[in-house]
């Protein structure tokens, strides 16, 4: 406080005067340009994508949305396989974690002993601090052998005499492929998905809880009817957000997606997304078509990844406006 | 047939118990990563792998030049994108805390924040690497400084919005100007939050392999030239991960775990900091 009195001291002399004022617009206008250069950082990946894509988008067009073929030696790009890959992997991702992670998330703020809620919180958030490589080599050397001989036998067997559903599980099991990267998406998205529904189920009124227990609600009934309806924007934002992350996700599938420009019938096969491609095959690319198709794969991944994460801050703010 | 109260009581304990089945999962991935990075991880744990190379296949070594690579590379995206991000968090929080484009720049602040890593990787590939001419450690510090800034910003926003207004009303009464209250009273009071935004920022990029591989690309020898590809401890572990020489593997193995160890010790001293700069 010492510094403030003397502060205020100082200021009220006149040759102080200008000088505070000068530093005081110097300060606003830095603090300003480094707000403007979070801007201007978004701008540029925008605008370098677009460039560094712009003679793959030239030369095939929009039947490079639409094309399987992905050949570096005739230099013919398609993404349809990756694009493929990306959205069937995020889709295995997201089908498990949405309801471990809204589990999870019911189970800390509903039911587990006050004692148990940090820790427990604690440990469901390390998972997501755990770096994406970590899950790419545990992946590769332990998860992927393990459903290779146990899980993906079984599937098989048991879908194999199942009309049309044994055509998603046929195939030889590899071990590695489209299923494998699905599952260790999941496991990465599920933090992401249960701390964000934590934070939200916490948001729910005391009073409106308490009501419908006085109306001799069960547990079950309460959270069903009470805390989900309420937090229903707030949970879908902490989805989108996790669908961002298994969307862009890079090293975690690089190392157990099996790299396979191809699109097939069973979700056990070997694939490809657009970041295992892209981190694949950036450095040993050839020709400038290579490279651009590459940065093009790059860009559409960024669009689909900013539409998904804009929708997932609306919905954030919704709730924020909600509980407000 | 049950009669309807039995029904509820039944479908009560069901969906309780799938919940509780719900963390259990969550946790069991934890403990089973955990398990098998250490098992993994410790056997090739020795003084080695901090004092010497990446050896050649076929002949021990250790890790010595990555780590080295990972923390210049660490401190210097730190030393650019800590003041950066600080400031911008300021003025989101003081200057222009009613401004539109603060809300605009929250916005794109919270998607740089959650947008994946290889995409940093490729524009800082456009703008510096293609520019350069050749791959540079300093580019992949430039693509990792680009990761911490929205972190940085979004913590320092935060903490500074959490300072009560009576204490900056209070300094201005008093005839402060307003810098002078920000680095003040406002930094002040956020002290603690701010350095736990550095800390999150540094055990996230300390894992980052995507924005590195094609910037600061990699390199077997010792190199502390910014002007040159340079390895980092992340890349290494992919490289030699997926190479079928069993030395390698065992080395991306300890190399993984040393990794681990440092992002989640470095979030745990994170959570602490915060949670006794929330206390005070």
């Amino acid at each position: 406080m010492a510094e403030l009195t003397m502060g205020a001291v100082q200021f009220a002399e006149r040759s102080n005067l200008k000088r505070f004022i000068a530093t005081d617009s110097f300060f606003k206008y830095l603090t300003r340009a480094a707000a403007i250069t979070v801007l201007a950082i978004l701008f540029g990946v925008f605008v370098s994508l677009t460039l560094g894509a712009w003679p793959a988008f030239r030369a095939f067009g929009l039947d490079f949305l639409t094309v399987q073929t992905w050949n570096p030696v005739t230099e013919k790009f398609g993404a349809l396989a990756p694009i493929y890959g990306t959205i069937l992997t995020s889709l295995i991702a997201m089908l498990i974690a949405v309801p471990v992670g809204i589990g999870i998330a019911i189970f800390l703020t509903e039911l587990c002993p006050r004692l148990l809620r940090q820790p427990i919180g604690i440990a469901i958030e390390l998972l997501a601090g755990i770096p994406s490589i970590i899950y790419g080599i545990w992946g590769l050397f332990v998860f992927a052998p393990f459903l290779q001989q146990h899980v993906q036998p079984a599937l098989i067997g048991f879908f194999g005499g199942v009309p049309i559903l044994n055509q998603f599980f046929a195939g030889p099991p590899y071990g590695i492929g489209m299923f494998t990267a699905g599952l260790i998406l999941a496991i990465m998205v599920i933090p992401f998905i249960s701390s964000i529904s934590r934070d939200v189920f916490d948001t729910t009124p005391a009073v409106l809880k308490e009501s419908a227990y006085a109306l001799g609600c069960t547990k079950w009934e309460v959270i069903w009817s009470v805390v989900l309806p309420f937090g229903r924007s707030g949970v879908l934002g902490g989805v989108m957000l996790g669908l961002g992350r298994a969307l862009g996700e890079t090293m975690a599938v690089t190392f157990v997606i099996g790299n396979a420009h191809r699109i097939s019938a069973s979700i056990l096969a070997p694939g490809t997304t657009i970041s295992a491609t892209i981190a694949n095959e950036f450095t040993e690319a050839v020709g400038d078509l290579y490279t651009a198709s590459l940065i093009a794969l790059g860009f559409i991944l960024f669009v689909i990844t900013f539409i998904v994460l804009a929708i997932a801050r609306y919905m954030l703010s919704r709730l924020e406006l909600k509980t407000r | 047939m049950m009669s309807l109260y039995s029904r509820r009581v039944v479908r009560n304990k069901v969906w309780l118990s799938l919940s509780v089945g719900a963390a259990g999962f969550g946790l069991l991935w934890l403990v089973l990563i955990l398990s098998t990075l250490v098992w993994n991880g410790i056997a090739g744990l020795s003084l080695s792998v901090f004092t010497e190379m990446t050896p050649p296949p076929g002949s021990a070594g250790g890790l010595l030049n990555p780590i080295v690579g990972s923390l210049i590379m660490t401190l210097i995206a730190v030393a650019i994108g800590t003041p950066i991000g600080m400031l911008a968090g300021t003025y989101m929080a003081e200057y222009g805390r009613y401004d539109r484009i603060t809300y605009a720049i929250r916005i794109i602040n919270d998607i740089l924040l959650s947008a994946p890593s290889i995409i940093v990787g490729l524009f800082i590939y456009e703008i510096l690497v293609v520019t350069m001419g050749h791959f540079s450690g300093f580019a992949g510090a430039v693509s990792l400084a680009v990761i911490v800034i929205p972190v940085v910003v979004r913590t320092t926003e935060d903490m500074l919005l959490l300072v009560p207004n009576q204490m900056r009303e209070a300094a201005s009464a008093l005839g402060a100007p307003q810098w002078f209250v920000i680095s003040r009273v406002a930094y002040r009071g956020a002290q603690a939050g701010m350095v736990t935004g550095v800390l999150l920022a540094v055990a996230r990029i300390s894992g980052e392999t995507a924005p590195l591989l094609f910037t600061a690309l990699n390199n077997q020898f010792w190199g502390v030239n910014l002007n040159a590809p340079m390895p980092s401890l992340p890349v290494v572990i992919f490289q030699f991960a997926l190479s079928p020489y069993e030395d390698w593997q065992r080395l991306a193995w300890t190399g993984a775990l040393i990794i681990t160890v440092a992002v989640l010790s470095l979030s745990i001293l994170a959570r602490v900091l915060l949670s006794k700069g929330v206390e005070r």
